[in-house]
C-alpha cells in the first residue's frame, strides 16, 4: 500500500495515465451500486416527492389560508435550507426523539421533501399557465374540481412542467450521491470506498463523474421525445 | 317556463355590473340579448350558468328546482345548475388535448357517468348534425375557428341541457364563417331548443328570437319582440345603439 502510495505520488507523471486494471474491477462495484441504490433513490424521491409537489401546489391555489400557508413555509423552509443538512437532520437527528431509520429510507425521506418543495413552484406555475377558460369549459359541462383538473388541466399542465421537472429529474441523479453521507452504499459512495483503498482518487472519481453522466445523457434523450410525445396537449 | 330569473344582482368590488335583471325564457324560445360593450352581457349569462356567483337573485326552472343567492348556494346546487345549461363560449375554449369527438363525449361520460358506447353513438350523430361528420377524430388546433365553434356547440349539446347559452359565439371569427355557425344555431332553434344568445348579429336576432333584450349600464332598458325593438324601438338608448351598430363609422 504504501508503496504503492509513493509511486502514485512521486513518480505520478511516468505511470500510465489510465489504470485499465482498476477500471475493470472498479466499475462493476460502481454501476452495482447505481443499480441497487442511485436508480432506486433516485426513482421513489421523484416519485414521492412528485406527489407532495402536487399536494402543496394544490394547496397553496385552494384559497384555503391555513393550507396555503402550511404549504409556504414548508417550501421556504427546505428552500431555505442546505440539502445535506436535511439529510443529516433525518438521518442523525431523528434518532434523538427515538426514530431511527437506515440509511435507504432516511435518503428517500429528505430526497422526497426537498423534490417536493422545488418540484411545486413548477407544478404551480404549470397548473396557473392552463387558460381559466379550460377550468371554465369543464364546470360548464358539469365537471366538478376534481374531474377537471385530473382530465382538463393537468394532461395541458404536465406537457409544460416537463422541461423544469426533467431538469429537477437530472439534479436529483447527481443530488443522491450526497446521500453516500449518510452511509448509502450508492454509486459515489462506491467509488469512495475503492479510492480509500487505492489511492487512485483522480481516476475513480473521474469515473464516477463519468458514470453520471452518461445516466444524465440518457435522461435528456428521453426528454427530448416525451416532450414530442406530449405535443398535441398545448392548444397551438 | 323552463327558466325564470329575478332580480340578479353582481358586482365586482365596487362596480355595480348588474343591476337588478329579470328573464323569462319559455320552453323552446330563444332570447337574445343586445347591448353595448360592457354593459355587463357576458357576465349576466356566466351569472346564469354559476361561473359568477350573483350576490343576489332568484332561479327557477320547471322542474321546480331553484336556487337563491341571497344565500351562498351548496356545491351540489351549483353542478345541478351548471347540468341543466350548456355554455357556448366565444372562444370557444375546446379541449385541446382531446379530439372533437373526445371534446364531446366528455361531459356525458365522466360527469353522467353514461355507456361509453352509447355516449359515442349520440356524439357521431351530434358532430354529423353540425356538420363535423367527417371531422370529428381532429385535434381543435387542426380546425378552423367554425369548426371549432361548432364542436363547441356540439359539447354544449352533449349533456343534453335544458337551456343553451351562447356568449357572442361568432364574435371572434372570420367573416366568412359567422354563417356556419349562426345556421347550427338556427337549426337548434328550429328543433325547439331554449337558447339564450348574446349577439351583435342584429339580423340573426330578427329571424331567430323570440325575444330582444338590450342591455345597458346593467339593466334592462328595453325588451320586446324583435320587430319592435330592433326596428322601432322606443328608447333613444336603443337607437343610438342600433344606430351604431348599423352604420359603423
Ligand atoms: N371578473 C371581473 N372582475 C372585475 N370586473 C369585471 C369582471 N368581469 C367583468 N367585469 C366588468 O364588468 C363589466 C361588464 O363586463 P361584461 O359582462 O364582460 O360586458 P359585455 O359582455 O356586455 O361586454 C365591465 O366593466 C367589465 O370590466
Ligand atoms: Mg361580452
Amino acid at each position: 500500500m504504501a508503496k504503492m502510495f509513493l509511486s502514485n505520488f512521486i513518480l505520478g507523471a511516468a505511470d500510465p495515465l489510465i489504470d485499465w486494471e482498476l477500471f475493470w474491477s472498479s466499475i462493476g462495484p460502481m454501476v452495482e451500486g447505481g443499480i441497487r441504490n442511485t436508480i432506486p433513490l433516485t426513482l421513489f424521491s421523484f416519485t414521492f416527492g412528485l406527489i407532495l409537489a402536487l399536494l402543496t401546489a394544490l394547496a397553496r391555489l385552494s384559497g384555503n389560508k391555513v393550507l396555503s400557508g402550511i404549504a409556504r413555509v414548508y417550501v421556504s423552509a427546505i428552500r431555505g435550507t442546505p440539502l445535506l443538512v436535511q439529510l443529516f437532520i433525518v438521518f442523525f437527528g431523528l434518532p434523538d426523539l427515538g426514530i431511527t431509520l437506515d440509511p435507504f429510507p432516511s435518503a428517500v425521506i429528505a430526497f422526497s421533501l426537498n423534490v417536493g418543495a422545488y418540484a411545486s413552484e413548477i407544478v404551480r406555475a404549470s397548473i396557473l399557465s392552463v387558460p381559466k377558460g379550460q377550468w371554465e369549459a369543464g364546470y360548464t359541462i358539469g365537471m366538478t374540481y376534481p374531474q377537471t383538473l385530473r382530465r382538463i388541466i393537468l394532461p395541458q399542465a404536465t406537457r409544460v412542467s416537463i422541461p423544469p421537472l426533467s431538469n429537477s429529474f437530472i439534479s436529483l441523479v447527481k443530488d443522491t450521491s450526497l446521500a453516500s453521507q449518510i452511509l448509502v452504499v450508492e454509486l459515489f459512495r462506491k467509488s469512495q470506498e475503492i479510492a480509500a483503498r487505492t489511492y487512485d482518487f483522480l481516476q475513480l472519481y473521474i469515473t464516477a463523474a463519468i458514470l453520471y453522466w452518461i445516466v444524465c445523457f440518457v435522461l435528456s434523450l428521453v426528454q427530448d421525445r416525451i416532450e414530442k410525445k406530449l405535443d398535441r396537449y398545448v392548444a397551438k | 317556463m323552463q327558466i325564470q330569473v329575478q332580480n340578479l344582482h353582481k358586482s365586482f368590488g365596487e362596480l355595480n355590473v348588474l343591476r337588478g335583471i329579470d328573464l323569462e325564457v319559455p320552453k323552446g324560445n330563444v332570447v337574445a340579448i343586445i347591448g353595448p360593450s360592457g354593459s355587463g352581457k357576458t357576465t349576466f349569462l356566466r351569472c346564469l350558468n354559476a361561473l359568477e356567483m350573483p350576490n343576489q337573485g332568484l332561479f327557477e326552472f320547471s322542474d321546480g328546482f331553484s336556487l337563491d343567492f341571497s344565500k351562498y348556494p351548496k356545491k351540489n346546487e351549483i353542478l345541478k345548475l351548471r347540468r341543466k345549461s350548456g355554455m357556448v363560449f366565444q372562444s370557444y375554449n375546446l379541449f385541446p388535448h382531446k379530439t372533437a369527438l373526445e371534446n364531446v363525449m366528455e361531459g356525458p361520460v365522466i360527469v353522467q357517468k353514461l355507456n361509453k358506447e352509447e355516449v359515442r353513438a349520440r356524439a357521431v350523430s351530434l358532430l354529423e348534425k353540425v356538420g363535423l361528420g367527417e371531422k370529428m377524430d381532429l385535434y381543435p388546433h387542426q380546425l378552423s375557428g367554425g369548426q371549432q365553434q361548432r364542436v363547441g356547440i356540439a359539447r354544449a349539446l352533449a349533456i343534453e341541457p335544458e337551456l343553451m347559452l351562447f356568449d357572442e359565439p361568432t364574435s371572434a371569427l372570420d367573416p366568412e364563417l359567422v354563417g356556419e355557425v349562426l345556421s347550427v344555431m338556427k337549426e337548434l332553434a328550429r328543433e325547439g331548443q331554449t337558447m339564450v344568445v348574446v349577439t351583435h348579429e342584429l339580423k340573426f336576432a330578427e329571424d331567430v328570437a323570440d325575444h330582444v333584450m338590450f342591455i345597458d349600464g346593467g339593466v334592462v332598458v328595453e325588451q320586446g319582440p324583435p320587430k319592435e325593438i330592433l326596428k322601432a324601438p322606443k328608447e333613444a338608448r336603443t337607437k343610438q345603439f342600433l344606430d351604431r351598430v348599423l352604420n359603423p363609422s
